[in-house]
């Protein structure tokens, strides 16, 4: 029995260890493959956002003073207190060191912790580009999948045409003229939306909510309609290579109804490209958007970028820059982890 | 198939929450519309508080005031706090503010305010002399607390406060400054708490102790500060029960807050441009105030970057190291010109360093000391310096090459690039070139000393004297590693003596005759080629503020004044009907807006079940 029970137990195994075990196995691997790239991707900005803004010319701390009276102690107080009159390497060391408990050190014009400044913008952006985002990639993928499954036809002409054109414009002059039409009212058209801001201020609770939500439409649908297309595009696109497939086919002469083939069939197999697309855009979401910040005076991280770059205001440029890139980087890790739930041969 | 349906209705729901999502903040907007209609906000607030808002732009750096430099945050400091002295808006001279009076010894050493005993913190305590006394105290004794205006307490020895109504200051040499100490004095019971005064921003904790004619209730970055009237301000209280300084990051969004009526007034960044003030010109219930401003603007020459240790730097064009060339360069730029077609109107010609709208300094040269445009006078300077045209009509240095200047200018001011290229065409007449070099970050290269020429620009404040120590040797960087106060590096003993002469003289008349003589000098030394007095462009809604004082009062600015009196003075007006009207269309259509996409969304939800009823068929 012992004897006769080895190759029957053999033989039952053979099976597990086929392709479905070897997809098993091969996952942690191709997981942990992809989280230990991230990790060194993050490493290496750490690196390059200390030393790449430090290649911008010039004394941050004479910048930062110029035009005033600053006696030579007061400068080298300044440097002592922000750590530059250390040794590069030392800087170089306490900046990672510092980084990686989540201090990115005091911004030099603000007199404030990076940290803080970032805390403080980084819900604005993310209310702003977060709501943007849900909606135009909702939008995209359905226009997108509509237009490819009637391809050639008017709504396609039609969708396409209007996504391009919208794809085209610059996002501020777009901004600009719905603030024109929309906020301050042209002809007959009242002015419905304020003309900038997050808030009226001075308001709470439920009133809050809808003060910010009121401030939020003509942002929003600024950014909707300028990056709609591109997921529209993308999806149009893959969805066009996957309709000639013999198992779409197959799916119709089963006599499935066309909707059917489109949404269960067609569509998921369709979605790779979309899902990259969605994550680099979910990663881009953190970084914010200053020409539309800029113009809807949207208090968020792409603003601040903007100004901690006209000092340059090192830590605040480098905290920035960190949380950017590291936005980036999970994101396009987390849509390396997701693409083998979508198809199993990714991973192999 | 039924089942199959359902077990795929999934991304259908998600798609259907996607459409709700953006219908729902459609209707959102919609509904918030007629809760909040906007230009309403802006003269008064839901509880019938009149609030006088004002549209900004730069950041507050710090709301500390022994932190804050910019001039938003010091100008909400005028707000919050007394200053010793205060200047009358009429005419700039000092007149009283937390002090009454003020008297120097005979030997001009020593300074006796008496402190007013009717100013109060908005805690209810007495503001006294102990207050000034601690406030200048901790600016002599800890850096932090220096930061911002170290420099008013450079030259003091000793600061006491005998009584509560009397502030005693010690110099170590005289000092005709001492009435325009531009410092916030701060409530000692409050500040005495603070343990870092180089990392506290004064903005957590609100309403913030002050004695202004405003008491700080809020702040949230670069979305808005707020201040609400100080009812019990020894001067009187404020007209209006609110301001709001809101953020425009972008100048045109501002323009269109106040066509709107979100805003009351806009003064832009530092001012509106031609264009936007021409559109808003005829618009109805706003009025542009186009006033004399109190900025030059300039073109510096590099006299040769040196340090205090004589120690020189930089790459400054040797040919500028001669009076004659730096004339004839002047003698080529049509001013006339760049008031008409780059400033459009809007500005005045330049002449002395200080503008004419500081009547008391203001100095123009004389007929034969005038630089006035000449480009075949300034060719004829030229070739006399040594500085003649080769084969190819480009003038040459002593070096044989020819001549290039590199002109650094701010990327961010159009004016400096429009004036960039006209500076190319009229000296490239004159067989030199110009290099514009416009970069975001001037400060760099200029402390460096790596410039030829630089579009410079400062606004003045009725006392001069800060903008005349920037030309002073004393002003130089110690040595070329660190930074000093100059602005051009310029050096010159004879305006060196004039400059000590003036800071040691106390009677107005003949400090000014002093100036003026400084300012002569400057002129012939041509390091700083005063080209425009710019305007200072701003409009405001006639239908939320009546009236407001300029400054100075005749014709002046609103924006930035050195004191509070434009929003001390505001006063609102009646409100109109006609955004009332606006509004309410607002709300209708808001209305209507939310029932259409209802309606849409009701039509879209009944096709989605009709599908699944015919999917289950």
């Amino acid at each position: 029995m012992t004897a006769d029970a080895t190759p029957a137990l053999v033989e039952e195994r053979k099976p597990a260890a086929g392709p479905r075990a070897r997809r098993r196995s091969a996952y942690p691997r191709y997981l942990a493959g992809k989280v230990a790239g991230a990790a060194v991707s993050l490493l290496a900005v750490l690196v390059t956002s200390f030393f790449l803004f430090r290649l911008i010319p010039g004394d941050p701390v004479k910048t930062m003073t110029g035009g005033r009276q600053v006696s030579a102690e007061q400068l080298a107080a300044y440097r002592e207190e922000f750590g530059l009159d250390l040794p590069l390497w030392r800087q170089f060391t306490d900046y990672c060191g510092k980084a990686l408990t989540g201090d990115f050190g005091t911004s030099y014009q603000f007199r404030a912790p990076v940290v803080d400044k970032i805390t403080e913008a980084l819900p604005n952006t993310l209310l702003l580009t977060g709501t943007a985002f849900v909606l135009y990639t909702a939008l995209g993928i359905f226009l997108g999948t509509r237009s490819a499954w009637r391809r050639g036809g008017l709504g396609d002409r039609i969708n396409t045409g209007l996504a391009l054109t919208l794809y085209s414009i610059p996002s501020f002059w777009l901004g600009l003229l719905l603030i024109i039409v929309l906020s301050v009212g042209i002809g007959p058209l009242p002015g419905m939306f304020p003309t900038g801001g997050m808030e009226s201020g001075g308001k709470e609770g439920f009133a809050y909510v809808l003060d910010v939500a009121h401030h939020l439409v003509l942002p929003v649908v600024t950014l909707v309609a300028v990056e709609y297309g591109q997921t529209l595009l993308v999806t149009r696109s893959a969805l066009l290579d996957e309709m000639g497939s013999d198992y779409l086919t197959t799916a119709r002469a089963k006599g499935l109804r066309d909707d059917l083939v489109r949404r269960r069939h067609a569509v998921p197999n369709a979605l790779l490209p979309t899902v990259t697309l969605i994550f680099i855009n979910l990663g881009r979401t953190v970084a914010g958007v200053i020409l539309v910040e800029t113009v809807f005076s949207w208090p968020g991280l792409g603003g601040l970028f903007y100004q901690a770059l006209s000092v340059p205001d090192l830590p605040l440029v480098q905290g920035l820059f960190f949380v950017f890139a590291a936005a980036v980087i999970v994101m396009n890790t987390l849509a390396d982890l997701v693409y083998p739930l979508l198809d199993p041969r990714v991973a192999r | 198939m039924g089942t199959k349906d359902q077990t795929r209705s999934l991304p259908r729901g998600l798609r259907l929450v996607a459409v709700a999502g953006a219908a729902a903040l459609t209707l959102t907007a919609g509904l918030a519309t007629p809760l909040d209609p906007a230009p309403r906000q802006a003269r008064a607030a839901d509880d019938g508080k009149k609030v006088l808002t004002v549209a900004v732009a730069q950041s507050v750096d710090s709301l500390s005031p022994f932190l804050a430099v910019r001039l938003l945050s010091t100008s909400i400091h005028r707000l919050m706090y007394e200053y010793l002295t205060n200047y009358d808006p009429k005419d700039n001279h000092a007149i009283p503010g937390l002090a009454t009076k003020w008297e120097p010894s005979p030997d001009k050493l020593t300074w006796t305010y008496t402190i007013r005993s009717n100013s109060k913190w908005s805690d209810g305590k007495q503001a006294t002399a102990e207050d000034a006394a601690w406030t200048f105290n901790k600016m002599m004794t800890d850096s932090g607390a220096a930061t911002a205006n170290g420099s008013y307490v450079g030259n003091f020895k000793k600061v006491t406060a005998p009584s509560p109504t009397k502030l005693v200051i010690e110099l170590k040499k005289p000092q005709a400054t001492m009435t325009a100490l531009d410092v916030p004095i701060v409530p000692k019971h409050v500040w005495e708490k603070v343990s870092d005064f180089s990392e506290f921003n004064n903005d957590k904790s609100f309403p913030v102790v002050g004695n202004g004619p405003f008491v700080l209730t809020g702040y949230k970055a670069d979305s808005y500060v707020r201040l609400k009237a100080n009812k019990s301000f020894w001067r009187g209280s404020p007209k209006f029960d609110e301001l709001v300084f809101r953020y425009y990051k972008d100048q045109d969004a501002a323009v269109s807050a106040l066509r709107k009526g979100e805003v009351s007034f806009v003064a832009g960044s530092p001012s509106l441009t031609p264009a936007q003030a021409a559109s808003l010109e005829g618009a109805e219930n706003i009025k542009v105030n186009d006033a004399p401003g109190r900025r030059f603007y300039a073109l510096a020459t590099n006299p040769g970057a040196k340090a205090k240790n004589g120690e020189k730097f930089g790459d400054g064009h040797p040919s500028l190291l001669d009076q004659r060339v730096r004339n004839a360069l002047f003698k080529a730029v049509d001013r006339k010109a760049i008031i008409d077609k780059v400033f459009q109107g809007h500005a005045v010609e330049g002449e002395g360093y200080i503008p004419p709208r500081f009547s008391q300094y203001f100095w123009k040269p004389s007929g034969s000391q005038k630089l006035t445009y000449d480009p075949a006078e300034a060719a004829r300077m030229l070739d006399q310096a040594g500085y003649e045209k080769n084969g190819d009509g480009k003038r040459v240095g002593k070096d044989g090459k020819p001549i290039s200047y590199r002109v650094l200018c701010h990327a961010t001011d159009p004016n400096d690039k429009a004036v960039g290229k006209y500076l190319q065409e009229w000296w490239g007449k004159l067989g030199i070139g110009v290099q514009l070099n416009c970069l975001d970050n001037v400060t760099d290269p200029w402390l460096a000393g790596k410039y030829d020429l630089a579009f410079d620009g400062w606004s003045v404040n009725p006392d001069p004297d800060f903008v005349l120590s920037i030309h002073t040797c004393g002003a130089l960087p110690a040595t070329p590693k660190d930074t000093g106060a100059t602005d051009n590096f310029i050096c010159d003993k004879k305006y060196d003596e004039l400059y000590a002469q003036q800071l040691a003289e106390y009677d107005p008349a003949k400090r000014a005759d002093i100036v003026k003589q400084m300012e002569s000098r400057l002129y012939d030394l041509g390091y700083m080629n005063v080209m425009a007095y710019p305007n200072a462009v701003e409009a405001y809604r006639t239908d939320q503020i009546k009236s407001i004082t300029t400054m100075p009062a005749k014709a002046g600015n609103i924006y930035g004044q050195d004191g509070y009196w434009s929003w001390w003075s505001a006063v609102p007006a009646q409100s109109s009907g006609s955004s009332d009207t606006a509004s309410s269309t607002g709300v209708v259509l808001g209305i209507v807006g939310g029932v259409v996409v209802l309606a849409g969304l009701g039509v879209f939800a009944a096709m989605r079940r009709r599908s699944t009823a015919e999917d289950r068929e």
